[in-house]
C-alpha cells in the first residue's frame, strides 16, 4: 500500500519527462495505482453486490446452506414482486417520498433566501448569524433527539410522519445556507448592483440573477437536502411506531424482522428499492453531488 | 414555507406600490430586507436547534418522572456505572479508531486517483464513492447480513480457505472492530473525494521545483503535499471525529449495542435509555456527554474553515 503512494506522488511531476526511464516508472505507477484501485473497488462494492444477490433469492435457496453464498443460482423477482404489493411497504415508498419532498421545499426555500441575505445584503449581526448557521451544521442529531422528543410529544406529532417534516429540516437548511453562500458571493458584486441602479427590488435580483447564475450550487443543495431527508434513520426510529407512519429505512426492520425471524430475501429487495432513488440520483448528476460534498469545507 | 412567501410576496411589492407610515418604509429599507429573508432560518434555529439544547440541559436535571429537580445527580449516577464506563471507552476508542482508519485509507485512495487521468479516474471514482451514496441504515443490514452467524457469506470464504469460522457479532473484540469495519467502508470515500479536490488544487509548478531540487517521492509528499493540504486535512478528521462520535445508524442496527453492552456508543446508549426504557432526563444526561468533546472539535473546524475561506480569497 505504502509503496502504491510513494509511487502515485512522484508520478505527476514526471508526466511530461521523454526519459524513457521515467516513463515506464510512470507506467508502473500507473498500473500499480490501476491494481489497488481495483482492489479496492471489489471490496468496496461487495456489500451492495451481496445485497442485489441476496434479493433475487427464494427463502428456501437463502435457507438452503449449500453451494456458493455469493450467486444467485435460479434468480427471481419474486421478492421485489411481493414487497411492492405489500401495502405497508407500498405506504413507507410514500411516507418517505412526501417527506423528503416537503423537507427538499421547505429547506431550499429557507436557504435560499437566508443565504442571499448572508452573503449580500447583511443587517445587524448577519456575520455572527453565518458563523452560528455553520455550527448548527456541526450539531448532530443524536444530541437533541431526547429533549426533541419531549418538543415532538407537546406538539402532538409524536408517531406522525410530519413531526419528521418539522425536524429534518434542522439536518439540511444549516448546510445548503453555507454552501449556497459560497456560491452566492461568487457572483461579481457588478451584477447585482447594475440591477439594482436600475430599480430592481433584492428579491428581484435575487430570481432574475442569483437563482439562475447559481444553478449548480442549488442543484447540489438540493440533492444534499434529497439525501439526508431520505435516509435519516435516528428520527424516524425513536418517534415513530406504527407501520401507517413509517418512513422506508425504519419500516424495512420493523416490518420485514419480526422477533428472530429475519425474511433476509424480502429485506434486502427493501434495501435494493429504497437505495435506488439515491443512488441514481448520484449516478445521473455525479458531478453535482461531489460540488455538494466538497463545498462544506470552503466558502466557496 | 408560508413564511417566505408572505414575506418574499410583501417585499417584492413595496418599491411599486406608492405607500406611507413607518411600518412600510421599515419594509422598504435594505438591512430589514436582509432581516427578513434570514427570519424563516432564525426561527428554525432557534426553536428546533437552540432551545432543545437548552431545554437537554434542563432535562437532564430531573428524576425520572420529571417532577422533581436532583441538580447534576443523573450525571454521578452514570458516571458510577460500569455499563456508562464502558460506553465512554467504547465512543471514544470507535471514533478514533475508525477515524484514523478512514483518513489513511482516503488519503491513499485520492493519491491513486490523481494518478489515474481524465475518464477513467471519474469511473473509478464513481465506483469507490458508492458505499457513501447508499443509504447508512440500508447498507448496515446488507453488513448484518453478511455477518449473520448462521449463513454468512464471508465465513463461508473462510471456510473455504480452510479457516475456521468466526462469530462477527457475537464476540466482544470481533463485533466492535466489526462495527468499526463498517463506518470505515461507509466513511473512507468521503475522505477520499475531499483529499482528491485537495490534490488537485496543489499547483503543479510546487512538485516540478522539487524535482528540480532532487527531491524523491518522500520528500515530495512531506514537504510539498502535506503541508499544502494540512488544513483540509485537519478540517475533515475534525468534520468526521464529530460525526462518527455522534454516530447511531450502524451500531443500532449491527448489534444493537450487543453483546453484553459492550458495543454501545453514546447515541445508541441515550436511545436505550432515553427512549426505549422511558428515562428522558437520562438519556439526555447520556448525549449531553458528547458535548464537552464535540464543542472542541467544533471550534476547530470552524477555525479551520475560517482561515481556509480567507486563503481562498487571497
Amino acid at each position: 500500500m505504502s509503496e502504491a503512494t510513494s509511487a502515485s506522488v512522484g508520478a505527476p511531476a514526471d508526466r511530461h519527462e521523454p526519459g524513457s526511464s521515467l516513463t515506464s516508472q510512470r507506467r508502473w505507477a500507473l498500473w500499480g495505482s490501476y491494481a489497488a484501485l481495483a482492489i479496492f473497488a471489489v471490496m468496496f462494492l461487495t456489500p451492495p453486490f451481496y445485497m442485489v444477490m441476496t434479493s433475487l433469492k427464494t427463502s428456501a435457496e437463502i435457507s438452503a446452506e449449500r453451494g456458493n453464498p455469493w450467486l444467485a443460482h435460479h434468480p427471481t423477482l419474486q421478492n421485489f414482486s411481493e414487497l411492492m404489493a405489500n401495502s405497508n411497504f407500498q405506504h413507507f415508498f410514500l411516507n418517505s417520498v412526501i417527506v423528503t419532498l416537503c423537507v427538499v421545499i421547505i429547506s431550499m426555500a429557507i436557504s435560499i433566501f437566508a443565504a442571499f441575505s448572508l452573503a449580500r445584503i447583511g443587517f445587524l449581526g448577519s456575520q455572527i448569524l453565518a458563523t452560528g448557521v455553520f455550527l448548527t451544521y456541526l450539531v448532530p442529531g443524536s444530541l437533541l433527539f431526547i429533549p426533541l422528543f419531549q418538543i415532538v410529544r407537546a406538539l402532538g406529532l409524536i408517531n406522525s410522519v410530519w413531526c419528521l417534516v418539522l425536524i429534518y429540516p434542522t439536518l439540511a437548511v444549516p448546510f445548503c445556507t453555507w454552501i449556497m453562500i459560497g456560491y452566492f458571493s461568487s457572483i461579481p458584486q457588478e451584477l447585482d448592483e447594475a440591477a439594482l441602479i436600475d430599480g430592481a427590488s433584492y428579491p428581484q435580483v435575487l430570481f432574475r440573477i442569483f437563482i439562475p447564475v447559481a444553478m449548480p450550487g442549488i442543484i447540489a443543495a438540493t440533492i444534499f437536502a434529497f439525501t439526508v431527508s431520505w435516509g435519516q434513520f435516528l428520527y424516524p426510529m425513536a418517534y415513530l411506531y406504527t407501520t401507517d407512519q413509517m418512513v422506508l429505512t425504519v419500516g424495512i426492520i420493523t416490518e420485514l424482522i419480526r422477533g428472530d425471524v429475519f425474511q433476509w430475501g424480502k429485506i434486502m429487495a427493501g434495501c435494493v428499492l429504497a437505495a435506488a432513488p439515491p443512488v441514481i440520483v448520484y449516478a445521473f448528476l455525479m458531478d453535482y453531488y461531489i460540488a455538494g460534498l466538497t463545498a462544506g469545507a470552503t466558502k466557496g | 414555507m408560508a413564511d417566505d412567501a408572505t414575506i418574499a410576496g410583501r417585499v417584492r411589492r413595496t418599491p411599486g406600490v406608492a405607500t406611507r407610515g413607518s411600518l412600510r418604509r421599515w419594509f422598504g429599507r435594505k438591512s430589514s430586507v436582509g432581516f427578513l429573508m434570514c427570519l424563516p432560518l432564525i426561527v428554525l434555529i432557534a426553536a428546533l436547534v437552540v432551545y432543545p439544547a437548552l431545554y437537554a440541559i434542563y432535562l437532564s436535571m430531573l428524576n425520572k418522572k420529571m417532577t422533581q429537580f436532583v441538580g447534576l445527580s443523573n450525571y454521578a449516577f452514570l458516571l458510577k456505572r460500569s455499563t456508562f464506563q464502558l460506553v465512554v471507552f467504547q465512543s471514544c476508542f470507535f471514533a478514533v479508531t475508525a477515524v484514523i482508519l478512514k483518513a489513511t485509507l482516503g488519503f491513499i485512495l485520492a493519491h491513486l486517483l490523481h494518478n489515474i487521468s481524465g475518464r477513467n479516474q471519474r469511473i473509478m471514482r464513481g465506483m469507490l464513492l458508492t458505499p457513501w451514496v447508499i443509504p447508512l441504515a440500508l447498507s448496515t443490514l446488507g453488513w448484518q447480513w453478511l455477518f449473520d452467524s448462521s449463513y454468512s457469506a464471508l465465513n463461508w470464504i473462510l471456510t473455504a480457505f480452510g479457516f475456521a469460522a468466526v462469530p462477527w457479532l457475537g464476540e466482544r473484540w470481533i463485533a466492535r472492530l466489526c462495527v468499526i469495519a463498517v463506518n470505515v467502508w461507509y466513511g473512507t470515500p468521503f475522505f477520499m473525494i475531499m483529499y482528491l479536490a485537495a490534490l488537485k488544487s496543489v499547483p503543479e509548478q510546487l512538485y516540478e521545483a522539487a524535482s528540480i531540487d532532487g527531491a524523491n517521492a518522500m520528500q515530495k509528499l512531506f514537504s510539498v503535499t502535506l503541508p499544502m493540504m494540512r488544513n483540509i486535512i485537519s478540517i475533515t478528521v475534525l468534520f468526521s471525529l464529530i460525526v462518527t462520535f455522534a454516530d447511531f445508524d450502524i451500531v443500532r442496527i449491527l448489534t444493537a449495542g450487543g453483546p453484553q453492552d459492550m458495543t454501545h456508543i453514546f447515541a445508541t446508549y441515550a436511545f436505550d435509555v432515553g427512549i426505549l426504557s422511558g428515562d428522558i432526563p437520562l438519556g439526555a444526561s447520556v448525549s449531553l456527554f458528547m458535548l464537552p468533546i464535540l464543542s472542541i472539535c467544533a471550534y476547530f473546524v470552524l477555525r479551520g474553515v475560517t482561515r481556509r475561506g480567507r486563503e481562498i480569497a487571497a
